[in-house]
């Protein structure tokens, strides 16, 4: 049996953000992942570190996403450190493309609904002719835009990469290849069984995207999630064309071109499917019309893993004791909270009134909610 | 047939068709692929990487390993071994990643 | 193409394609053949109807015989659209695929893939220079385009078609510069005279050795048992070097061809998510499939190389029996007639592939050349190294879907078809366990890169069937 302080389970980028900063403390950490064929959320992720729009209808979350990117830096720097990988931050500010004037107003309704909330809160609305000035290659289809200072993008695969990297430097444990069938909680803390695998922890962390729910069953915990699919497409690498990151179209350091984002609730389906990639290059095209001619070379698509209102879980379990689910769809964006302001709070050496707003209980009164587990 | 082409063609009755690369016209026996007919020309190399900028040329001729990419009128990324030659068309390198500048007057015609 | 029926639709115009098509036809099913070469054939008998004598001679009988086939395959009455390029394969028998820039969508009654195989990667320091190629684009350039090394060639690595195209080079009159075969063995006929009975599918092969074997003697420089293959230069092809029999050589030349056998292309049975083996014995995935070559996917079909190695002679065999079945499933057979029809094939497929285990081990491919020391690049399109895969293992990577998004390996255009084997293998090495346990790549759509222009035609969730 392995013995550890805490165990976190999921090596995606919530589970290895957080499993990073715990070690950072001190912590003596040991990381359960699954296999090559896993459902792997942070493998489909498009690399924003996005703001503008988050937190409608819930101004926590605005709050919490701002002051995530706000740490950003910090992590980008500290992973350069220890690792020697660029994951390219780039907070230049991005914009929203709205390619009808609906699309548009709705837009602007929603950061306007937040900036009253949060009072502090940049953003233009640009109309086609000063758009074109500020991107230049959108379309004639593109109505307008809102730009924000606030977002930006980072390479995804990148961070994963040094994520895992920086774990290892701090003494991470990492056991992968095997699903977790069994935990056990007790007086002493938590037994974890995954194949022929046993951790022993005084702490856990439930970080593993959809396969939250069936943990949390184990701790008798009913965990509302949702697989929600999105599908990705990635061209050929092309000269530098786009110098800020847009919600539907960003190029990556390397040249390639990034496509998205759809949305669909087709279960544990993580194919793709040719209507909506005809949809994304449709939309891509009249936006950048300069990339009909651009080939796509891949397509794919992954399971967001989403609660019934689309926010975070960040819950210290009271059944038991010990045991933190932790659960988001951003995991780039929120990666730099989680690894310095998250995982200090589960290693007991901040207080984070914050989280009090992502608590497990707000989905107590969704009937629905109650059949997803 | 160019001294330092690294082939040699057989005799054939198939007649000759123009095209061009990087601007020099060639003459070359039509039916072949744009990646034979270069080849035959003594072209060594058609392309560097978007990567390293390593030069590279084509390597497998049925399609699979991407190798033999060129500019063909206008559209980059051109799978050399998959075009025919034709009379008039212009084959240039592919230099390091495609421009996306230079096909704006393209039109979205792909022609291959 | 909406009111017309495709009961039959067969990727690849090669021997399994082709033999598919007229076997299929034989029984009144409408067939639909695609094929991405502008003329029927597959690589194996590529431009075969358009040879001239002189080509054909060099070429020898085994490219010959492709010539009644591809006769009869046009004659027989398949709809057959060459220049097609299939980019999509859904479950249910659905195929998208470009024509002439256009991208166009198929709905068919049963599908045969049929494309082949194509060389198995060969990673070695300095493959990826220019005037490095296959042994396979050596024989594509002289069956599509007659062309024949002009100065010192160097053929180097293992299999059939290293030797049949050292054969029809010296046939042609050129001069080899070397023959460096990586094989064990001491002498490759000595090997084959013990088991005359597996070779009655392989006539024309051990004639062509027994000539190799001639010209030998008339000093060809054939070194046996090859290691440390290595291409110096630096903006091409400059040397080839390597050691043998405690020597260690090294040969000026710029054209360097290189071959390790073939591996079935199973690009598109893997993006159908189909089960698929390890071979031990080829090194290579195979799809599952059952006697009649239908897989995992009811009313899908494989037949020929794509599904396992077997050869031309195998894979037209292949192709008549899924002919018989889909016909058969299609009620233009009962089942007693397909059994009876299918005695034949099966008999003829039987004694072709006989031989076939003693192929490929004879001709098993060097582990130093498979999974290789780590400055090498596996991944040809981003430029991994083996190394950069092997350090991703240490960082807790355990297959190659992770090993992508960890250094990009299999991302570029050609979509890890050049370097998915490897990968698989330097992972299972690196790991200590059977490549079976590694898997392989998740193989997404596009099969081949497509313009987003094309892709975005097919919007308006407008995707019924069209005529092509």
């Amino acid at each position: 049996m392995h013995k550890t302080q805490t165990t976190v389970i999921g090596g995606g980028l919530l589970g290895m953000a957080t499993a990073y900063g715990l070690a950072r403390l001190g912590q003596k950490v040991c990381v359960l992942d699954e296999g090559d064929t896993a459902f792997r959320a942070s493998r489909g992720n498009f690399g924003l570190l996005w703001v503008q729009g988050k937190g409608y209808g819930m101004a926590p979350y605005a709050r919490w996403t701002r002051q995530a990117v706000a740490l950003w830096p910090e992590l980008a720097s500290l992973l350069l450190a220890e690792t020697g990988i660029d994951v390219q931050l780039r907070q230049s500010g991005g914009f929203q493309l709205c390619l009808s004037e609906a699309e548009l107003a709705e837009e602007v309704r929603r950061l306007q609904w937040l900036k009253d909330e949060l009072g502090d809160y940049p953003f233009e609305v640009l109309r086609n002719a000063q758009l074109s000035q500020r991107l230049p290659g959108v379309g004639p289809a593109v109505v307008g835009a809102c730009y924000s200072p606030m977002d930006g993008d980072v390479n995804p695969l990148k961070l994963l990469r040094a994520l895992h990297q920086a774990c290892q430097l701090q003494g991470v444990h990492l056991l992968s290849g095997d699903k977790v069938m069994g935990i056990e909680a007790g007086d002493n803390g938590f037994v974890v069984t995954a194949g022929e695998q046993q951790v022993r922890s005084e702490q856990l962390v439930l970080a593993a995207g959809l396969g939250n729910r069936e943990l949390g069953a184990h701790l008798g915990h009913a965990i509302p999630l949702q697989p929600s699919r999105g599908q990705i497409l990635v061209t050929e690498r092309v000269e530098p064309f786009l110098s800020h990151p847009t919600s539907t179209v960003r190029q990556t350091d390397e040249g390639t071109v990034q496509l998205g984002d759809s949305a669909e609730s087709v279960g544990f389906d993580d194919g793709t499917s040719t209507a909506v990639m005809a949809d994304i290059a449709d939309r891509a095209v009249r936006s950048f019309p300069r990339l009909g001619n651009v080939r796509l070379v891949r397509a794919w698509g992954a399971l967001r893993v989403l609660t019934p209102d689309g926010f975070p879980i960040y819950q210290s379990l009271s059944k038991a004791p010990g045991a933190y689910l932790l659960s988001c769809h951003s995991g780039v964006t929120l990666a730099a909270i989680h690894a310095l302001r998250l995982a200090p709070w589960i290693a007991g050496k901040i207080a984070l009134p914050e989280v009090a707003a992502f608590a497990l209980d707000r989905f107590n009164f969704a009937p629905e909610v109650r059949h997803a587990g | 047939m160019p001294a330092d082409s690294l082939f040699i063609q057989l005799p054939t009755d198939s007649p000759c068709v123009m095209i061009e690369f990087e601007g020099q016209p060639l003459a070359v026996p039509s039916g072949i692929s744009v990646a034979a007919a270069l080849l035959a020309s003594g072209i060594r190399q058609t392309r560097r990487t978007a990567v390293s900028g390593a030069p590279r040329a084509p390597y497998c001729m049925m399609g699979v390993c991407f190798e033999c990419l060129v500019e063909v009128n206008g559209v980059p990324n051109c799978q050399a071994c998959m075009v025919t030659v034709s009379d008039g068309l212009k084959v240039r390198r592919q230099q390091g990643a495609r421009a996306l500048n230079a096909l704006a007057e393209e039109g979205a015609h792909d022609g291959i | 193409m909406a009111s017309e029926r495709i009961d039959l639709l067969i990727i690849g115009a090669g021997p399994a394609g082709m033999s598919a098509a007229v076997e299929a036809r034989r029984h009144g099913l409408e067939v639909l053949v695609l094929d991405e070469q502008p003329s029927p054939g597959g690589q194996i008998y590529r431009n075969i109807r358009e040879s001239d004598p002189q080509r054909l001679a060099i070429l020898g009988d085994d490219y010959s015989a492709g010539r009644r086939l591809a006769d009869e395959f046009i004659a027989s009455g398949a709809r057959y659209v060459p220049g097609a390029a299939v980019w999509q394969v859904g479950e249910q028998c659905q195929v998208h695929y470009l024509l002439e820039g256009r991208s166009v969508v198929v709905q068919a009654r049963r599908l045969l893939i049929a494309t082949g195989a194509f060389e198995r990667p060969m990673p070695i320091p300095g493959w990826t220079l220019p005037g490095v190629m296959s042994a396979g684009a050596g024989q594509i350039l002289l069956k599509s385009a007659a062309l024949l090394p002009a100065g010192p060639v160097v053929l180097a690595g293992c299999g059939p078609l290293l030797y049949l195209l050292a054969v029809q080079y010296l046939k042609a009159g050129i001069q080899l510069s070397a023959l460096v075969d990586t094989a064990e063995h001491r002498d490759i006929l000595q090997a084959w005279r013990h088991i005359p009975k597996a070779l009655l599918g392989w006539r024309d092969l051990l004639k062509g050795l027994s000539l190799l074997a001639k010209l030998r003697l008339a000093k060809l420089p054939h070194y046996r048992g090859a290691r440390a293959l290595r291409i110096e230069g630096a903006e091409c092809a400059e040397a080839f070097c390597f050691s043998s029999g405690g020597k260690v050589h090294r040969l000026p030349t710029n054209l360097v061809l290189l071959h390790q056998g073939v591996v079935p292309n199973t690009q598109i049975s893997w993006s159908l998510r189909m089960r698929h083996q390890w071979s031990d014995a080829q090194l290579c995935w195979r799809a599952d499939r059952d006697q009649w070559g239908e897989t995992s996917l009811a009313g899908v079909f494989i037949a020929g190389d794509g599904g396992a190695i077997g050869g031309a002679l195998a894979a037209r065999e292949q192709g008549r029996l899924v002919a018989l079945a889909v016909a058969s499933q299609l009620q233009r057979l009962d089942g007693a007639r397909r059994d009876h029809l299918a005695r034949e094939p099966q008999g003829a497929l039987a004694r072709c592939l006989a031989a076939r285990p003693l192929i490929d081990a004879l001709y098993r491919p060097q582990a130093e050349n498979r999974i290789p020391h780590n400055e090498v690049i596996v991944c040809r399109c981003e430029e991994v190294t083996a190394g950069q895969v092997r350090a991703d293992v240490r960082f807790g990577c355990l297959g190659p879907s992770q090993a992508k998004t960890f250094n990009r390996c299999g991302m570029g255009p050609c979509q890890g078809r050049l370097c998915g084997l490897s990968v698989t293998e330097v992972i299972a090495e690196q790991r200590q366990v059977s490549p079976s346990v590694v898997g392989y790549y998740r193989v997404r759509p596009p099969l081949k890169p497509i313009t987003l222009a094309q892709l975005a035609s097919q919007s308006n969730h407008d995707l019924s069937p069209e005529t092509p």
